[in-house]
């Protein structure tokens, strides 16, 4: 189904310029290296990584906030590129910040906050405003709404906060929306809160979702698919319970199991830790860029060749030689578990 | 009355002066650690648990009203010397701290050796600056970082190396009791484990006592020997860590348990409902019972800590079961 697509993204690369003394080039950061991605209608879709791995950036240059180099955004059909089109593709995208209280004008009343982005598209009457400002508080459970129309940002807790930036990302009715980081500011108690109120608006209004997070634990009880990013590259893309049953690639490897449940074996027991850091995306490393901290590493061939999108079970998608079943480049066994 | 391998500390008050009355941030907290034990702390934001670990390095911001309790280590009560004493005989060379988002916690114009060294030459652990380089050198190999990036300033180095020097910073005095508050939640996942990697080794091959104080219960069950659980600035549940993780026993500590997210097994989410009380005018009785969802008639009673099969819990259903 063609037409079930909402967001498409070809090749899509952001580099950001680094300057010596204001105007001596020195290179470019590879934020975003070449990124391949399809978002369904309805669809929740997780992007996992560490910092610095480039998912913030590719989560701006999916709202419009940062201009690729090179590659393009499809949504619905229509390829968004000049003034007019990202004009008419930010009304229908909503952003949820990482740090509410930050993303919050702090001189701004909540009805101010909800009204704003309504007057910007031209939204009106202003009866028609404020109904849905109510129905949008409603929505994000903040209620009584006459409580908080009047209210400051710094008269809400952390977790009433983030329901607010919830309800402003919904106010324009948006087909898609793209939480960066939404509970990582908050308690454990507030946290799953603020993931179910998501999901209930999610499931209710038929939205697609991007949810930008490091902490793979909490991707499974809100999203059906996830990919893993390393170096500005999605390195692994899967259904989640396929993910976490049979990671394949050896970061995702390393990163499920560096993720502690509370146990207290944990206590006994060392983890297997990859050595080494995050690569520099200024330099990243040739081929594929987790080859210095692989423990998998073939050299001749990961250090030399950049692996290609293999699949090794359906709907799995893995960059890694370790499951070449071509024989070409690497001509081993596939399905290394 | 204190055997002297404890560290003990009874019956901890902190609160500060606002202009709504007083914060009770601590309020009469008690804790026993033997040595080479390690107990975390856990809790909400806001409950108090940063503020106790301030409370037993007498860390204190300038808005106190009431500072009281005992903090026995090795046979004396600290709280009894005065200031000078204190930074001279217990700060940094008994009881040393790792702040929250210690990464940021390193002076950035001064060489990452040198700051280590200093922390040596201040307390008169080491004579010449030779000795004490040679003394970080050993102390900096421990946490794994490469000698080499000793002669570097922090901003050349990555978080995860940052927060392994600022605890080679807490351990080179061979401190009794180190304090850790929240080490690894700036962190990211591989460098976490990495850190907590780190700390499990030493907590192997020396007897340093912890206390970890954090908000990220799965990753506190890396350390734990035991667990307390804060809530509004007292503990309401301190128990062995086996126990503790399999089966908390307050109500509080098992709605925190319930709203974790798991990895592994396929359990559902609870959020606790409501919001923590506001530190200033607790609710008498049970500061927990208005979020309770166990809550009687006798909850409007402050409970005391009930001990149970080894525990204590700090609740009204228990009290048949401390008296069998």
């Amino acid at each position: 189904m063609p037409n079930d697509l909402l967001l498409s993204i070809r090749d899509l690369h952001t580099w950001f310029e680094l300057r010596r003394w204001g105007f001596v080039r020195v290179g470019f950061v590879h934020a975003v290296d070449g990124v391949d991605f399809d978002l369904h209608r309805g669809e929740a879709v997780a992007i996992v990584g560490e910092s610095g791995c480039g998912k913030s950036t590719l989560a701006k240059t999916i709202l419009g906030l940062h201009l690729p180099r090179q590659g393009e955004i499809i949504f619905d059909g229509r390829r968004v590129r000049g003034r007019e089109d990202l004009r008419w593709y930010r009304s229908r995208v909503g952003y949820v910040q990482q740090d509410p209280y930050g993303a919050l004008p702090p001189f701004m009343r909540v009805q101010r906050i909800l009204e704003e982005p309504l007057i910007i598209n031209g939204i009106g009457p202003r009866d028609e405003r404020v109904r849905r400002i109510r129905t949008a508080l409603e929505d994000v459970k903040l209620t009584p709404v006459d409580d908080f129309l009047a209210r400051f940002p710094h008269m809400l807790s952390g977790g009433q906060q983030q329901r607010l930036v919830i309800a402003r990302a919904m106010i324009l009715q948006p087909q898609l929306i793209v939480a960066d980081e939404p509970v990582s500011m908050l308690d454990a108690s507030v946290r799953v809160e603020i993931l179910q109120l998501l999901r209930g608006l999610q499931e209710r209004y038929g939205l697609s979702v991007i949810y930008i997070t490091h902490d793979l634990s909490t991707v499974r009880y809100f999203c059906e698919r996830v990919c893993v990013m390393y170096g500005g590259l999605i390195i692994e893309r899967a259904p989640i319970a396929d993910l976490l049953r049979t990671p394949r690639h050896p970061y995702t490897q390393a990163l499920l199991a560096a993720i502690p449940d509370p146990d207290p074996e944990n206590a006994h027991r060392m983890r297997d830790v990859p050595s080494g850091e995050p690569p520099s995306l200024l330099h990243p490393p040739a081929a594929c860029r987790f080859h210095p901290r692989c423990p998998a590493f073939m050299p001749g061939i990961c250090d030399v060749h950049v692996p290609k999108d293999f699949e090794p079970s359906p709907g799995q998608h893995v960059l890694c030689w370790l499951y070449d079943d071509t024989g070409l480049v690497a001509p081993r066994p596939a399905g290394r578990a | 009355m204190t055997p002297s391998e404890t560290f003990v500390i009874e019956n901890l008050r902190l609160y500060f002066r606002t202009h709504q009355g007083p914060v009770q941030a601590v309020d009469g907290v008690n804790l026993t650690l033997g040595r080479g034990r390690t107990i975390v702390v856990v809790g909400e934001s806001g409950c108090g648990k940063s503020s106790l670990g301030r409370a037993i390095l007498r860390l204190l911001p300038r808005n106190v009203q009431t500072y009281s309790g005992s903090v026995w280590l090795n046979g004396i009560d600290v709280m009894t010397l005065t200031e000078e004493q204190f930074r001279q005989q217990v700060r940094w060379t008994r009881l040393a701290w790792v702040p929250q988002g210690a990464m940021n916690a390193l002076n950035p114009v001064i060489g990452i050796g040198d700051q280590i060294a200093e922390a040596l030459l201040v307390h008169q652990q080491a004579d010449t600056p030779l000795s004490a380089r040679r003394a970080v050198e050993e102390g900096v190999g421990q946490v794994g970082v490469p000698l080499d990036f000793l002669d570097r300033y922090p901003f050349e180095l990555s978080g995860g190396m940052r927060q392994r020097l600022v605890l080679a910073m807490a351990l080179i005095t061979h401190p009794d009791v180190i304090v850790l508050d929240e080490p690894t939640s700036a962190l990211d996942v591989l460098t976490q484990a990495n850190i907590m990697n780190v700390l499990k080794t030493i907590k192997r091959s020396t007897d340093t006592r912890f206390v970890l104080i954090t908000h990220d219960i799965a990753a506190s069950s890396e350390l734990a020997d035991d667990a307390a659980v804060m809530y509004a600035g007292q503990f309401v549940e301190v128990s062995g860590a086996d126990q503790f993780y399999r089966e908390p026993l307050h109500p509080y500590s098992q709605a925190l348990m319930a709203s974790v997210p798991a990895l592994r097994d396929d359990k559902r989410l609870a959020a606790i409902p409501g919001q923590p009380p506001s530190l200033i005018n607790p609710p008498t009785g049970c500061r927990f019972a208005n979020r309770c969802p166990a809550r009687f008639s006798k909850c409007s009673e402050e409970p005391p800590l009930f001990p149970v099969e080894g525990r204590l819990v700090k609740c009204w259903l228990y009290e048949e079961r401390s008296h069998a």
